[in-house]
Formats: structure tokens, sequence, C-alpha cells
């Protein structure tokens, strides 16, 4: 199939960018939108022009490396699947793609469509953990976990930090992102002595790096390739509403 | 004889002799220790973030050490020990079904078709059990019973259930608690974190590892750090082969650095091909993906009878197809071991009656399994994998049989280390799937989350204190000759690369290399292809310097360099593979010789003349260490699966 | 091995009361109170079928609700200066977050389709504004009585018929807008603030999202009922 992109073309931090239009021809419809875009790119490096960077490695789905707007739309126009799984056959012969980075004043752009995405480790920095220093575990099963919390703690930790809510929501806000997180580990047993320190300083750390609020709107969910759930942002907030009224 | 040399055979001098229950016990108690007053003093480099680098980093820097983390990704949550699906194996015996750290030593180096150290692969046992530990705290949710037990599986080549697991995405799990662990200390500032940052260069000094030279590369600026150790946990070499199951990034240029430098690589022909991958669609193809070993549970794999029929597959009635593993392999049928499963599709297509494009695929068909359980039932147990194949291929597999090939997807070989994990080079250690050390040829299912976190959380963070008692080492800066020298070497380097502007691209080197090891060096192996081979690989080699075309400057991010550095230094490793798999005249594990076989075509081993580890010293022509394997606990048998 | 003890550093860069989250505790706290008034003032609207004395005692009553506790209208006051409390701080955290997400999106995409969810929840903002004016206007109308054609204080039920005779059509019009865009504002509203306050179960969700619609409706409905009644000479 013939296709047309309109990409997001920005040589560094301090450039403008702008959207470039190029043609790519004769794409499989089984070849995956990453793959479109390598063969984009093995031509304008033999044309001579500077070949598209963006962000990618296990191309399976699961790291969170990939991510981009696709016509609008973060990770593209399948539910539940990362840019990288996303294929050609989705699309239409003669389709116009437009295709851009993560829009967020926390994710900057670093170039073209890599933006830098370190606000999420610092998020998790704050309080994204169970302390628990090697060699001082007691044994495995020393704490029964109900396995429905422990299946509802694993539902929120399969978050692969891609950054898509962030980048679809209207504010900005990374509210999912840091809500799976309190979730998983304030479901869990081991996770409750720091629960209420977690909670707070991990929204410290999201507003000092600068996003937006959440508004309940669930622009987030709807493009999580994971299916991270809306309904933890209530945990969140309650957790968060509990712990400034005990402080 | 002409192609490497023969060198003095090595020995693992750090491992203590005796009972090998109290071997582990024995080295830890033996080992110097560091005050932890002292240990602010001293600092570790880590290379790679993954299960092993992510977990040493954070038990180094609980422990008192400064520790400095580099990874190429821009997270170390992204390494790709999170793509890692099946389980953790772990000697608790929960189920009461006669597991026991002994068993799963022996199972190890069964699996590992005896070319496994037995101290190593029972220490890992060992550890096995406090890894699950560890994880439970950090909160990694594993799958639970009702009563709120932890639950297992099972897993190919072994007799017990002792595989801990998270749904699909058990390699995930526990790489964000490693992850969560290191960003703690990240936070605490015990941590620097480098990400995008690939390392180029090892800098060692007076003999000893003592830095790296890194590029950063958002800006491309060239640096040097020094340490008192370095960590080399970078993973496995896979993508030699271009397609992989392998992230696109992984890369062995640390480990290939370090092996210049002075580090023994070990093994490095030793490559595990995984049985159940989506096949390659077409050119464009950037990288395979892995569907569930479990799949063979309830799947039949058959290929058309006949050669060169091109009926869909719902036309071609029962008495025309070949059910191959259920007629080869009666007892075992579709669950052979992965290197069995893999040569049998391979033979097959070779006689022409693969499916799908190129004949490259064989059909794992489920429509029995749907008959006899039904679809919920079939949906209940493996919709997610169902999906996924759905979405990668756009057929539906509860309508048409799936189409599997095999898939290059763990590597064996690595740098060769001792007990210490410490590799050649003092002070070099190396964890994770970058070493050699524990799964010998083959690697069993759910060991290699096991063996990257029992490196990373327990063995490295006691032997490196043995080590480092005697650091501080002298001060390093930017003007002492080595690192100069160093910093020198990696900056002409990429300027040569950014020089050549020919009329190649990088990933079409990469694609015929690629393609040249799988035909020469992927499943089966004969002299005369890896002759062969080697002789291509070099002619490729001088075309790639001499026609690749890297777009850009070294000023910037540049995903092209970086990915020509990590292709010329694939160059080199393809053809230490292959000579490699040509000087080992035997078959074991994941190498097979098609000289080396039993009559109906199995893999034959050659212990009297190859019952050792394959040590490699870089040069020109590569000088052979051999160290030879004693197995006091486990005799070697042969393995059969009839 | 481990000899971590070390002890999590103290964030106090940012007082907790100030953070995205508490803000957003302060409009649902806020907006609920603005809601239960509404509701009250719905009822009491009602009564305007029941007939004009009824109707002007009821407004009356309101002055002397309290009594003997308090003063006569201190209760009122109270009312009316809590009210302003809460509208004042809803607008205001509401300022600030607008601002804050502003702020975390500085560079728009070129290419955006529109919020794939309700139409009321992407109008949340614009949506708040318009009821604002409608409060100040309203005021001026039926409290004070300064733009109200008849604006005497002593005859409520004068004042809403006249307010709304057929030929000040405009004002109903405006005044239905305005209406409607209260039941936009809480039809999402409704459900962020239980979500803000902790809702967190998938099918307490669908049931705050179908109890949100109904108040929504009930609300808009109860309000509309009167103008449209004085419109069409129910109510005269």
């Amino acid at each position: 199939m013939d296709i047309q992109v309109r990409v997001w073309r920005q040589s560094g931090p301090s450039d403008r960018g702008r959207m470039v239009t190029y043609d790519v021809k004769d794409i499989s419809p089984d070849a995956s939108f990453l793959e479109m875009l390598d063969v984009l790119n093995e031509k304008l490096i033999l044309d001579g022009d500077d070949p598209i960077a963006f962000d990618h490695d296990c191309r399976e789905g699961i790291c969170g490396m990939c991510g981009m707007m696709i016509n609008g739309v973060a990770h593209g126009p399948e539910r539940a699947t990362t840019t990288c799984q996303l294929h050609m056959r989705h699309f239409r012969d003669g389709d116009t793609i437009d295709i851009e980075p993560w829009r967020a004043a926390a994710f900057p752009v670093v170039k073209d469509l890599v933006v830098d995405r370190r606000a999420f480790d610092t998020i998790i920095q704050a309080g994204g953990y169970i302390t628990a220093p090697t060699g001082t575990a007691p044994d495995a099963h020393a704490t029964p976990v109900p396995k429905a919390d422990a299946d509802a703690a694993f539902e929120a930790a399969t978050c692969i930090g891609c950054g898509a809510c962030v980048a679809a929501c209207p504010n900005g806000s990374s509210m999912l992102f840091t809500a799976a997180k309190v979730a998983h580990l304030g479901l869990l047993p081991q996770g409750q002595p720091e629960r209420q320190s977690r909670v707070l300083d991990m929204i410290e750390a999201q507003d000092e790096a600068g996003f937006g609020g959440c508004t309940n709107m669930g622009e987030c969910t709807t493009v999580c390739p994971k299916g991270i759930p809306l309904t933890l942002i209530g945990r969140l907030n309650a957790d968060y509403r509990k712990a400034v009224g005990k402080r | 004889m002409d192609l490497w040399n023969l060198g003095d055979p090595i020995r693992d001098t750090a491992a203590p002799d005796g009972p090998i229950e109290t071997r582990w016990e024995r080295r830890r108690f033996a080992a110097k220790l560091v005050n932890p007053a002292n240990r602010r003093k001293l600092t570790v480099i880590v290379v790679g973030t993954g299960l092993a680098g992510g977990s040493a980093a954070a038990t180094l820097a609980e422990a008192g050490y400064r520790v400095r983390s580099y990874c190429y990704q821009d997270s170390p949550r992204r390494a790709h020990s999170i793509a890692a699906q099946g389980g953790i194996n772990a000697a608790k015996n929960y189920r009461n079904d006669g597991d026991s750290i002994h068993r799963l030593f022996y199972d190890t180096v069964k699996g590992g078709d005896f070319r496994a150290r037995e101290s190593n692969v029972y220490r890992l046992a060992q550890v096995s059990v406090n890894i699950i530990d560890q994880c439970v705290a950090q909160g990694v949710p594993f799958a639970r019973e009702y009563g709120g037990l932890l639950d297992n599986r099972s897993f190919g080549g072994t007799q017990v259930s002792r595989t801990f697991y998270a749904r699909g995405q058990t390699g995930q799990q526990l790489l964000l608690g490693a992850y969560q662990a290191m960003e703690r200390q990240i936070g605490l500032g015990n941590i620097e974190m480098n990400a995008r940052h690939e390392m180029l260069e090892l800098i060692v000094v007076d003999g000893r590892a003592r830095g790296i030279v890194v590029r950063d590369l958002v800006t491309g600026e060239i640096t040097t750090d020094f340490a008192d150790a370095v960590v080399l946990a970078s993973g496995g070499y896979g993508n030699v082969f271009f397609l992989s199951t392998n992230a696109k990034g992984c890369n062995v240029t640390a480990t290939w650095r370090a092996h210049r430098k002075g580090a023994l690589f070990a093994n490095p022909c030793y490559t595990q091909i995984h049985p159940t991958c989506i096949p390659e669609s077409g050119t464009h193809q950037s990288k395979l993906t892995l569907m569930s070993e479990s799949l063979r549970n309830d799947g039949r794999v058959w290929v058309p009878l006949a050669a060169g029929d091109q009926r869909a597959p719902g036309e071609i009635p029962e008495h025309e197809r070949d059910y191959y593993l259920e007629r080869i392999y009666p007892s075992f049928g579709n669950l052979v071991p992965r290197d069995i499963a893999s040569r049998a599709a391979k033979n097959v297509c070779d006689e022409g009656r693969g499916v799908g494009p190129g004949g490259l695929g064989v059909y794992l068909d489920f429509a029995d399994a749907i008959g006899r359980l039904g679809r919920p039932a079939v949906e209940a147990k493996y919709g997610n994998l169902f999906e996924m194949y759905q979405r990668i291929t756009g057929e539906d597999p509860y309508q048409v049989p799936m189409r599997i090939y095999p898939a290059v997807h763990y590597t064996m070989g690595g740098l060769w280390v001792d007990y210490d994990l410490q590799s050649t080079i003092p002070g070099l250690f190396v964890i994770g799937e970058a070493n050699f050390s524990d799964h010998g040829a083959n690697r069993l299912g759910a060991s290699a989350l096991m063996q990257g976190l029992a490196d990373g959380y327990f063995v490295l963070p006691n032997t490196i204190n043995n080590y480092l008692a005697d650091g501080p080492f002298p001060a390093v800066d930017a003007t002492t000759p080595e690192v100069v020298a160093a910093r020198t070497g990696v900056e002409d380097r990429l300027n040569r690369l950014l020089a050549v502007d020919g009329d190649r691209t990088v990933d079409s080197f990469h694609r015929e290399l690629g393609h040249l090891m799988w035909e020469y060096c992927g499943m089966e192996r004969t002299e005369e292809g890896l002759t062969k081979a080697i002789g291509l690989i070099r002619g490729l080699r001088d075309e790639f310097w001499a026609r690749v075309k890297v777009p850009g400057t070294g000023e910037q991010l540049n995903q092209n360099l970086e990915k020509a550095g990590r292709v010329a230094d694939f160059f080199e490793l393809a053809e230490l593979m292959c000579i490699d798999a040509l000087h080992r005249r035997e078959s074991a594990g994941g190498h097979f010789r098609a000289e080396s076989q039993t009559p109906d075509g199995e893999a034959l081993r050659q212990d009297d003349e190859f019952g050792y580890v394959a040590a490699w010293e870089f040069g020109d022509r590569p000088t052979l260490h051999q160290e030879q394997l004693d197995f006091e606990y486990v005799q070697p048998s042969t393995r059969s699966y009839k | 091995m481990a000899v971590d003890t070390k002890v999590r550093p103290v964030r106090t860069k940012v007082p907790a009361t100030r953070s995205t989250v508490s803000l957003k505790i302060l409009m649902a706290v806020t907006g609920l109170l603005l809601v239960g008034f509404l509701f009250a003032h719905m009822i009491g609207n009602l009564k305007i079928f029941v007939g004009a004395e009824s109707f002007d005692h009821y407004a009356h009553w309101l002055r002397e609700l309290g009594a003997p506790l308090l003063p006569e209208q201190w209760y009122l006051w109270i009312q009316r200066a809590v009210l302003t409390a809460a509208v004042l701080g809803h607008i205001a955290a509401a300022t600030i977050l607008a601002r804050r997400a502003r702020k975390a999106r500085p560079v728009r995409y070129a290419h955006r389709p529109k919020v794939q969810g309700s139409y009321a929840a992407r109008t949340m903002r614009w949506g708040g504004v318009i009821v604002l004016l409608f409060v100040i206007y309203h005021i001026l109308d039926l409290t004070t009585g300064t733009l109200n054609p008849v604006g005497d204080r002593e005859h409520p039920y004068a004042n809403v018929v006249a307010d709304f005779a057929p030929d000040r059509w405009y004002v109903t019009l405006w005044y239905a807008l305005a209406v409607v865009a209260v039941g936009l504002h809480l039809r999402h509203g409704l459900f962020s603030a239980a979500r803000t306050l902790g809702q967190r179960t998938a099918r307490g969700e669908r049931i705050v999202r179908r109890a949100a619609l109904v108040l929504s409706v009930v609300l808009v409905a109860g309000y509309l009922s009167v103008p449209f009644a004085v419109l069409t000479g129910l109510v005269s």
C-alpha cells in the first residue's frame, strides 16, 4: 500500500519544529507501524536526508519505550495496543497519517518523536517502591495475600510507563501512571507501612515535575495499552485524602 | 587450526573444593569484607539495568557503595528482561512434589547438556529460594492461589512444579521490583543513574578494570567514568542474527569491548533457538515475537505430508498431514524440549513442507483442543496469546492454525567468569546473560530470570567485596595514558564510521549478517557451512567499512551511529561464534553439528573430547583456553525424548 | 549485607494542601455543597405551583429561618457567606488547576480529535464560566431585584411572573441555557467529585454516573418548569 505521513520534525530541544510530509510507497499491510517508519528511514538515509528519530526497543508491547501520537491518538487507532504492535493493515491505501511526539511540559522533546520521560522515574523515586533491602526478606509464604488482592495488584502493576496517559490527557496529567503504582503497592500487605507517605510523596513529585491535575475525563484509560482502569485514580484519591488527614 | 591458536588451559580458582552443599557458604566466609564506613569510599560502575544489573545496583547501593549505573534506554525500567513471559524457577518445594535444591541443580546441569559448572549451578539452586522471598517482600505480584499462597506452574525439562509466575509477564514484574529498589537508591543519592548512555569501551589501568568510556546518546558527548570495579550486566548477543526475540537495541558492544581488552569470551556458539515464534511475514520484518512455550500443551504441530502443498490448512485432509513431533517422539510428542522442537521444524521446512510465506513455518493447530475442551476453555487458557497472535498476523487462530517458526531467543555463551563472577580482567565482573556461567549448552525455561536475579541480588554483592577490600585503588583521571588511549580509540572509531559515507544502510548490513548467521550458524551447523560463513562474514565486514552510510554527525542524537557501532562489533563476534562452532565438533544443547548425530538424527555429545568450556582470548587469530568440566555429583548421560 | 539505614528524604517543598489532588478535593467538596443548595433552591422554586401566597410565604420564611435561636436574617446571611466562600473556593481551585493544566501542555497537538469523553466533561471550564455569569445576573434579577421589571422584594411571586413574561422571551432563553449549562456541569461534576473523594469500583462508577445523569436531568427539569410555566401561562 502507498500512504503519506506527516511527521513532526524537530532537530533538537531548541528547534521550533514543524510537520513534514513524506510519501511511503509499497508498504506491506503486515508491516508494523514502526517497520513502516524503518522503511521510510532507509529511504531517507540513502537520499541523504536525516532519518526520523523515534524511541522503540522490545517491539513486542512491553518495554514501554515506543509511543507517538498517530492522527491525534496516543499509540494510534487500535485499542490496548502499543505503537510497535500496531500494524499497517489498520490503515487504508492512500491514507495520510499525522505523527507527533507526546506533548507535555514534563516530557520535553529530545528530537523528532523522541521525548524525555525521566519525570516518570522521579515519581517512582519519590515513593513508588516498598523498602525491602536485599537480604531482609522473610519467607515468601510468611504473609498470605488474598488472591483477589494479588490479582488486582498485578493488574495495576502491568503499567509499562509509556506515557500515553499523559500524552492523551487534556491536562497533561500523569495521574493514571501514579495511581497504578499506588494501587499496585497499596493493595499488598507488604506495601502497607509506606502507604501514606508513598501517596503524599508521589503526588508531590508529580506536581513538581510539571504534570497537570486530573479532571476524571478518562482519556488516559482509553489509550492505555495495558487498559489500566480509571477506578485506580479513585483509589489514589482516597489514599491521599486519608494520608493528608492523618498528617 | 589455522583459524585459532590453542592456549593454556584455565581453571576457576575462586570456587572452593569439598562438599558442594557448603561451597557457597565457605566462599562467602573466606571472602574478604569491607567495613561499612569504607564502602562509601568505593565506587562501582554497573552497565545495564535489567534483572542482573538493576538488582546488583540496588543491592550494592543498599550496602553502602557508591554506584553509577548506565543504560542505553531512556529509563532503567526498559531493559529487555521486561519481556520475559513464563516464570522464574525456585527450589521452594511448596508443592511437596519432591523438589529440592539438589533436584533443581540436577535438572539445570542436565538441561544444559552437561556443559555447565557444577559449583555455579548448585549455588544458583541454593539462592533461588531467597530470590522469591526477596521479590515478594518488594511487592512483586506473583500469581496466588485462593488460600493466599503462591501458585506454581510446570515448565519444560522438569518433572516438578517449581515455576513462580505473574501471568505471562513475570519478567516485567520482577524487573519492576528491581527497578523500584534501584529508583529508591537513586532518590537517596546512592546511585547516579545515567540513562541514554552507551558504554563504548572498557578502561583497564595496571591490569585492573577501572572505568568505561561512554557516549551520551542525546548530545553525542564522549565522557569517561572511573571506579574501583566495573560490572557488566549488558545482556546477550542474540541480535547478531538481526531477527531474534531480543529488543532492537540489545547488543554485544559492552562485553565485546571488554573481550578486546583481555576478558575471555566463553562458548559463544551456544545459542538458544525457541521453537514457537511468529514467523517472518516479509522483508520489512524487524524482529520476531515469541509465543509462550505453554501453547504446546494443547496445540498440535503439523505440516503437509507432501512437499510444496499450497492448499489452505483447512483443505488438507487428516491423512495428508504429518504431525511430525508426535510421529518422531511418541512419548513426549509436542512437548519435547526447545532445541529438539526447533530442529524438527527446520528439518520439515528443509524438505519443502514448510507453510506460509517462503515456506518457513509450521502449523500449531488448536482445532482438536477447541473440539475437546470447547472454545471458552481454550480462550481462558490462552486468550491473551491468541489475541497477540491475531494482532501481529491478522489471522484468527480460533479459525485457522497458527503458523510458528523457531527464532533466536537467548545466548548461553558470554564473558568467562570464575565462581566470584569475575572475568579474567581483575575488577571486571560480569552478571546475568552477559556471562556464560550457569546454563551450559542449553538453558531451561524460567531459568534466565533466576540467574539474573541470583547474580545481582545475592552472588555479586557478596563476591565483589573480596575484590573491593583491596581498594580504593590509585586515582585515575582523564590524563592517565590508558584513559586517553581508550577515549581516543572510541572517538576515532565513531569518526571512521561517519567518514565512510557509502551507499548502504547499517540495517542492510545487519540484515545480511543475520541471514548469514542463521543459515550457517543457526539450528544446524556443519564444518563446510561454518568455514564458508567465516569467509562471507569477513567479506561483508570489509564491505561494511567501505560502503556503510551513517547519516548525521556524532554530536547529536544519532540512532544510526549507535546501530553502526553495534553492528561493527557484531561482525567480529559473528566470526568468533563461527570459529567456536567450527572447533566444537560435537552436538550439545543449542549447538547441533550435523557431523555429530546419532543414527536417528539426535544430538551426539563427545564428552571425552569436548567436555570443556571454550574460553577465547581476543587476537587476530583467537586463542582457545579450555576449562575442563568435572562432574562429581551428576553423571553425564544422553538425553532422550522418544 | 544491607546496611541501608538511611531514612527517606522529607519532601516539604509544596504543602500537601496546595497539591493538585488537594485542590481537586476542595473543588469536590465545594461543588457538592453548591449542588445541595441547588436542590433546596429547586424545591423552594417548585412551591410556585402551589400559588402566590405559598411562594411568598416561603420566601419570607427563609429570612426567619433559624429564629429565634438566631436573629432574623442571620441564617440567610450565614448561608450566603458559606455559599459565596464555596463558589470562590471552587473557582479559585479551578483557576489554579486550569493554569497548571495549560502549563503542563505548552505545545499543542497539530492533529487532535475532540476529547472522546462526553460533551459535558470537556465543557467543564467554559460551562463553569457561563454558570458564574448567570449566577451574578440571577442575584441582580431575583435577589436584589435590580434588573427585575418589578423588583418588589416583598412579592417574589410577582417578580418571577414578570421576569418570564412572554414578551421577555430572551430572559427565559438565557435562563434556560444557563440551567442546561448547570446540568451539563453537574453531569460530569458529580461523577468527578465522587471519584475525587475516593470512589474506586467499576460498579460504583456505573451507579455514580447514572445517578449524576438522573440528578442533572431532575435539576434541569425542576428549574426549567418555572419559567416555562410562566411562559405558557400555567403560572400567572
